[in-house]
């Protein structure tokens, strides 16, 4: 193995792995601001590469311009998450935890069933788009173009989320929210408001990425399972709630399979990914960016 | 103790032994085999529910990799019948110590973890089994072990001919994973697990030994579930890492707990009585078209019956009060 090879498959890691990061902001977001799992977090996904799917396939529109366009529909579609399922969950008197679990859990099989029902178990891709398939070198090293723009609107994402969260009014009654829920009644800040808004941009976030991902990722109902996980792992290893720990922990994430896939055989990747989990959780039992 | 508690608890025994009675009886009129698997399935899911919440809902510990027990005592049991002849009642019982040794061992670091990342080192601890059994050439890789079918027999626990040995055998590891629960429900343990359940910080302070108590729970847990693992394998007589060992399946194990009333004595059989059969039926009546829709009612079911009963469905049968909101 040659210093070229490493250096080559650890840039594509890099790559991936902020595509992982913008992946499970999301996720860190809804945690940090309800304490809630959500575990349709991968359907989420999943139907935001199907949207960008239908608008190449059907409008003719480029994944690279349909991202907005999926991102602000994902934007309604976590806010009515919120407002039908997640509000309900919340409010339960026994079980809280249980009952966020599995109605997310619920309505990630039910969002199965519909795209089976709709779009047929069938994988699809989108082939000739802007971006597909095209590689850019880069002092010698190959980087896949999808995975570039990707690893931009990932790190352009978290810069706006940043400013979004410091410096706006509702990125502050956001962190309010997250700090005491109950006092920012007093002060006359609607909570389901928040919350639901809090829905709709983790779900933004995700549905961003989906677009991207639609561009070199097969599309199939149960697409959103193996990056769910991922997304769990990148969001835990990095800290519950934190924001800056998602970032981090998608980076770790898709260096960790890169050096994992050049020593071990492919279908092992995802073991070391789980591996780094443990040992940073048994060393640091809230990740690393997690208050302790 | 006072009486009422004896007497309550003297009544649950009865009442449980007239249900297994009960259940022991449909299958005289009950003769077709279609429902008598869905009969099966449905003890199976029960017990195997029953031993999650022992971990789970007694002892607070959510674990979301169980799936890592149920495949451990199926392929142990399938390993040791096909490369060595050991009898399953023997793979059985070698795949519940393992497991629970397993369990105790993982128990060390993970029991330090808290909430979300406790559950999320068991679904990863899971996945890097089911990963590597994938990769296990030895023990089939991906596509798993066909057990042959030598003859119809108790003592390799096979049966072709007929699913009642198999029903039979399911309602006795039911009822044994209930009278476990039942028993342990009212013994130190069941004390010292809802004290670790409902704060781990002052039962700690009250001289309940936290770890332990995990550790106990966790291995009685893995144990049950491996038993059932075990009993799957020759159930079916053929296993696959995705089908024992998947991370969903985890997931289905614990659902008719938590439907049916998590750290409660009669949620997981009510949950399985309840979803098993609603499964298998819409899966065998609308989800033929492979369309999904089977999925579709199945994933409204328990949004549904989660969010309008966080309790469980147990509190409805319940008689007094008191017991549901304990």
């Amino acid at each position: 193995m040659t210093a070229e090879t490493i250096i080559q498959s650890l840039a594509s890691g890099l790559l991936m792995g902020l595509l992982y990061g913008l992946i499970a902001v999301g996720l860190a977001l809804i945690f940090g601001l309800m304490d809630v799992v959500n575990f349709a977090h991968g359907e989420f996904l999943m139907i935001a590469m199907y949207a960008t799917f239908f608008l190449f396939a059907y409008v003719s529109i480029d994944p690279l311009l349909a991202a907005p366009l999926v991102a602000a529909g994902l934007f309604v579609f976590g806010a009515l998450v919120y407002l039908f399922v997640v509000r309900f969950a919340v409010r339960a008197k026994a079980n809280a935890g249980m009952v966020q679990i599995f109605s997310t859990f619920g309505l990630a099989i039910v969002m199965r069933g519909l795209a089976q029902f709709f779009f047929t178990p069938d994988y699809r891709s989108i082939a000739h788009s802007w971006l597909g398939g095209k590689t850019i070198s880069v002092a010698g090293i190959f980087l896949p173009e999808p995975q570039l723009v990707g690893a931009l609107v990932a790190i352009a994402a978290f810069i706006g989320l940043y400013f979004f969260i410091h410096r706006t009014d509702f990125g502050r009654a956001l962190e309010a929210t997250r700090e005491d829920a109950g006092a920012v009644a007093l002060v006359g800040i609607d909570k389901n408001r928040v919350f639901a808004l809090g829905w709709g941009l983790g779900a933004g976030l995700v549905g961003l990425a989906g677009a991207i991902m639609a561009v070199f990722f097969y599309i199939y109902p149960d697409v959103g399972a193996s990056f769910a996980l991922i997304a769990y792992v990148t969001v835990a290893l990095g800290g519950f709630g934190s924001v800056f720990g998602a970032f981090a922990g998608g980076i770790i994430v898709g260096l960790v399979e890169a050096t994992t896939a050049m020593i071990l055989p492919p279908s092992l990747k995802s073991v070391g990914v789980y591996a780094v989990y443990l040992l940073v959780v048994f060393i640091r039992p809230r990740g690393l960016f997690g208050s302790m | 103790m006072d009486k009422d508690f004896t007497s309550r608890r003297r009544r649950e025994l009865i009442i449980a032994a007239f249900f297994a009675a009960l259940a022991a009886t449909v299958p005289l009129f009950v003769k077709d085999v279609y429902i008598q698997n869905i009969m099966v399935l449905t003890l199976m899911y029960a017990a195997l529910s029953q031993a999650w919440n022992i971990l789970s809902g007694y002892c607070g510990q959510i674990s979301l990799g169980h799936a890592l027990y149920f495949g451990l005592g199926a392929y142990t049991t399938a390993l040791l019948f096909t490369k060595f002849g050991v009898l399953p009642w023997f793979g059985m019982l070698a795949g519940g110590v393992i497991s629970a040794v397993i369990a105790m061992a993982l128990g060390y670091p993970c029991f330090r973890l808290g909430g979300h990342y406790f559950s999320i080192a068991t679904i990863v601890i899971a996945e890097i089994a089911l990963v590597l059994f994938q990769n296990w050439d030895w023990a089939g890789a991906a596509l798993g072990i066909d057990i042959p079918i030598h003859r119809d027999s108790w003592l390799t626990f096979q049966f072709t001919r007929s699913k009642l040995p198999y029903f039979y055998f399911a309602l006795v590891l039911a009822c044994i994973a209930w009278l476990v629960t039942w028993w342990l429900e009212d013994s130190k343990w069941g004390y010292w697990w809802r004290a670790v359940k409902d704060n781990p910080s002052a039962a700690e302070s009250l001289g309940v030994d936290v770890f332990n108590s995990k550790m106990g729970a966790a291995a009685v847990s893995a144990f049950l579930t491996a038993i059932g693992g075990s009993f799957y394998a020759q159930f079916v007589s053929y296993i696959d890492p995705e089908s024992v060992m998947g991370f969903q399946f985890s997931l289905l194990m614990a659902l008719p707990a938590v439907l049916g009333g998590i750290g409660t004595l009669w949620g997981p059989v009510l949950g399985a009585v309840i979803l098993i059969p609603l499964t298998e039926l819409t899966r065998s009546y609308i989800g033929g078209s492979g369309r999904g829709v089977d999925l579709i009612v199945y994933g409204l079911m328990i949004v549904l019956i989660s969010l309008a009963r966080p309790q469980g469905l147990v509190g409805l049968f319940s008689v007094s009060k008191k017991a549901v909101s304990r």
